[in-house]
């Protein structure tokens, strides 16, 4: 991650030097570049880093950027705040953990499952979508909310899914040295396919439908978009994709109660993560759970008191909530354009325009352009602020 | 079976007058802050603890406690108000404030357990185990007193809503916030006075709920929050009176499902009609069609 950064600095400082048709295809490169780099560092991870407790950390780590990615093709590009995906996640879970035990499958291709318990789980968000979807804002979460208690006391209740006891998954013989690393690629296979196709869906016409709903409903509605059918839609890719992880959050946990399956601090968290890295942006949610599940982990081994570990935690969102609002990639987005727009007025002026900007340092060159950039710099600040 | 029945009734009406006053809380912040205060369960636990100390560490009875616990649970409303709601902008800031709410309810349910462990705690007096004999079983004062309790704060939350300028500016704020700053109200300190008369009644509210119930815990939080959250839901957002009407309708189902069917399966009933309900009525009972465009 960090190594990835550093490569980044540079490299953007030597763009800024090139003419801007240059700099936009020099970017594009950078950034196809750096996400070569940070796949490259995710695939290799459990090969360098052996250490078991730490490629635990990375299963699940994998596991919630998944999740988040998921959640945030629905929520992030509606707006409809859901805070009932560990529905989906636990009946992702126990269709696994049911059909692996009817079945009574061996070791190893079981993860050919997954796809079965993304799609049950999808099943069952269609319902739930066609009564939830019909309202909006606060009632939607209340509505979600209620959703997840439903299927927790079931899970709690009826007697296939084993009540208190909950199921347990097989034992798999396979050596414990690496023993986490299939449910790390598997993990990270489903979470780079959901980014990708969260990129896919941004850049589609549903994509730009989703978004529409987002910025104002009624309105979209107004000009043409079917808003019922796509917010399904959405809801129910998002809720498959999140079962899928159920099930293979299940293989790797060997257990599936009712209170972890269904887990509220999910749902919540997920929600944090995603408004830690930018809302509806491609990259903040990944980031997010990139950044706050290690730390999470980290503060459950940091305090072992339980309690004290949650207060932390409960801080730290506030913290987040209150201080960084927006989301960190927005956050960053912006104070990058602020930093160019800056460059380029300090450039600006002048027949000399074309080389090289002079020295940040030099007074003469910023005294000089302050009067010339009058009035276009005074519409430069409101573009820049447009993503 | 008849005077089990007979008896959920009758507690459902008198307990849901509790759940009354706690969802009048959470519905009275919605209609004027419009966010969704998910602290709200572990607040009223938070009361009950307060309570709790108060009779066992000075003896002083549950009501008169009460004096010191309504008002300091207003200056914890009114604190958590400016300190994590008033900072929130933007477009975002109605999801902001479901998380910081939540935010702040793990931060109290942490302190709560750090304090007073996982014990169920019970406040106890004379009359909560104490009381005639109606309809062939024993009701204890607790319930009626708790009822009369909480009708006499919701006539006056009613009484101050409509009948005193202070409640004309509420109303006003819940209607419109800028045109309530156009003509001169103070919606900041409008919606901080709101927290805090929001937050208060849970000390009332869970100083009855731990007397009558099973005893709580921290944990309990989560229980309260999620049936207030379908009580203000169901009885339609913002409507003071729909709050009242949905929280003696849930308890009082709950208790005759129990009844009839099972205790496991009486909450599943409970977020059932909730489910029901806002399919063919998606703004809740008394709620108004589109309760705010903003």
């Amino acid at each position: 991650m960090s190594q990835g950064t550093v490569n980044a600095g540079p490299a953007q400082a030597g763009g800024t030097v090139q003419a801007p048709a240059g700099r936009d295809r020099r970017a594009t490169a950078i950034r196809l570049g750096l996400l070569g780099v940070l796949l490259f560092i995710a695939v290799i991870f459990p090969l360098v880093i052996t250490n078991a407790l730490y490629t635990q950390f990375a299963v699940d780590t994998m596991i919630y950027v998944g999740a988040v990615a998921a959640w945030n093709l629905f929520s992030g590009y509606t707006g409809y705040i859901a805070l009932g995906h560990a529905v989906f996640f636990g009946t992702g879970a126990y269709t696994v953990g049911l059909l692996t035990k009817q079945w009574k499958l061996p070791g190893g291709d079981i993860f050919a499952l997954l796809p079965l318990g993304g799609l049950v789980a999808a099943l069952v968000a269609v319902p739930l979508g066609l009564i939830a979807l019909r309202v909006r804002r606060h009632t939607f979460v209340v509505i979600t909310i209620a959703f997840f208690f439903i299927f927790q006391l079931m899970a709690f209740n009826l007697s296939f899914t084993g009540g208190n006891q909950g199921l347990s998954s097989p034992f798999f013989l396979w050596s414990a040295s690496d023993y986490n690393n299939p449910f790390y690629y598997v993990g990270l296979i489903i979470a780079v396919g959901t980014i990708t196709l969260s990129w896919l869906i941004r850049n589609s016409r549903f994509g730009l439908q989703l978004l529409a709903i987002r910025d104002d409903e009624d309105r979209a509605q107004g000009l043409g978009v079917r808003t019922m059918k796509v917010k399904l839609i959405a809801y129910a890719i998002s809720g498959g994709i999140s079962g899928m992880i159920g099930g293979l959050w299940w293989f790797f946990i060997g257990q599936a109660l009712p209170e972890t399956a269904f887990n509220p601090l999910f749902d919540l968290t997920v929600a944090l993560m995603a408004f830690l890295g930018g809302f509806g942006t491609l990259a903040g949610p990944v980031l997010g759970a990139l950044i706050l599940e290690p730390l999470q982990q980290w503060i459950g081994i940091t305090f072992t008191n339980g309690y004290v570990s949650d207060i932390v935690l409960g801080v730290l969102f506030l913290a987040v909530i209150l201080f960084l609002p927006r989301g960190i990639v927005p956050t960053g987005a912006e104070f990058v354009t602020k930093w160019r727009v800056a460059q380029a007025r300090r450039r600006e002026p002048g027949p000399g325009g074309s080389a090289p900007p002079a020295p940040p340092g030099s007074p003469a060159a910023s005294r000089t352009s302050t009067p010339a950039a009058g009035t276009p710099s005074t519409g430069t600040p409101s573009t820049g602020g447009v993503r | 079976m008849g005077r089990q029945l007979s008896e959920a009734i009758v507690d459902g009406i008198l307990g849901g007058s509790v759940y009354a006053l706690m969802a009048v809380g959470l519905t009275l912040i919605f209609g004027v802050l419009d966010i969704i205060n998910i602290a709200q369960g572990i607040l009223v636990v938070l009361g009950g603890y307060l309570s709790y100390v108060l009779s066992v560490h000075l003896h002083l009875d549950l009501f008169v406690g009460l004096l010191v616990t309504v008002p300091a649970m207003f200056i914890v409303g009114v604190a958590i108000q400016w300190a994590f709601i008033r900072p929130l902008r933007g477009r975002e800031r109605t999801s902001m404030s479901l998380l910081a709410t939540y935010a702040v309810a793990i931060i109290i349910e942490g302190i709560l357990y750090i304090i007073f462990g996982s014990n169920y705690v019970n406040l106890s007096a004379s009359y909560t185990t104490t009381g005639p004999k109606i309809f062939g079983f024993y009701l204890n004062y607790i319930y009626i007193y708790g009822f009369l309790m909480a009708l006499v704060l919701v006539v006056g939350i009613y009484y101050t809503l409509y009948r005193t300028q202070f409640g004309r500016t509420i109303r006003a704020t819940m209607q419109d916030h800028t045109a309530a700053r156009i003509v001169g109200i103070n919606v900041n300190r409008v919606q901080a006075l709101t927290f805090g008369i929001g937050v208060a009644v849970t000390a009332a509210g869970g100083m009855v709920f731990g007397a009558t119930g099973g005893g709580f815990n921290p944990n309990t939080g989560y229980d309260l929050i999620s049936r207030l959250l379908a009580i203000v839901i169901l009885g339609g957002l913002g409507s003071i009176a729909g709050a009242m009407v949905a929280a003696i309708f849930m308890i009082t189902l709950e208790g005759v499902v129990t009844v009839l069917w099972s205790p496991s399966w009486s909450v599943v009933v409970f977020y059932g009609a909730l489910v029901v309900v806002l399919a063919f009525r998606p703004q809740g009972l008394l709620g108004r069609k589109a309760a705010r465009a903003q």
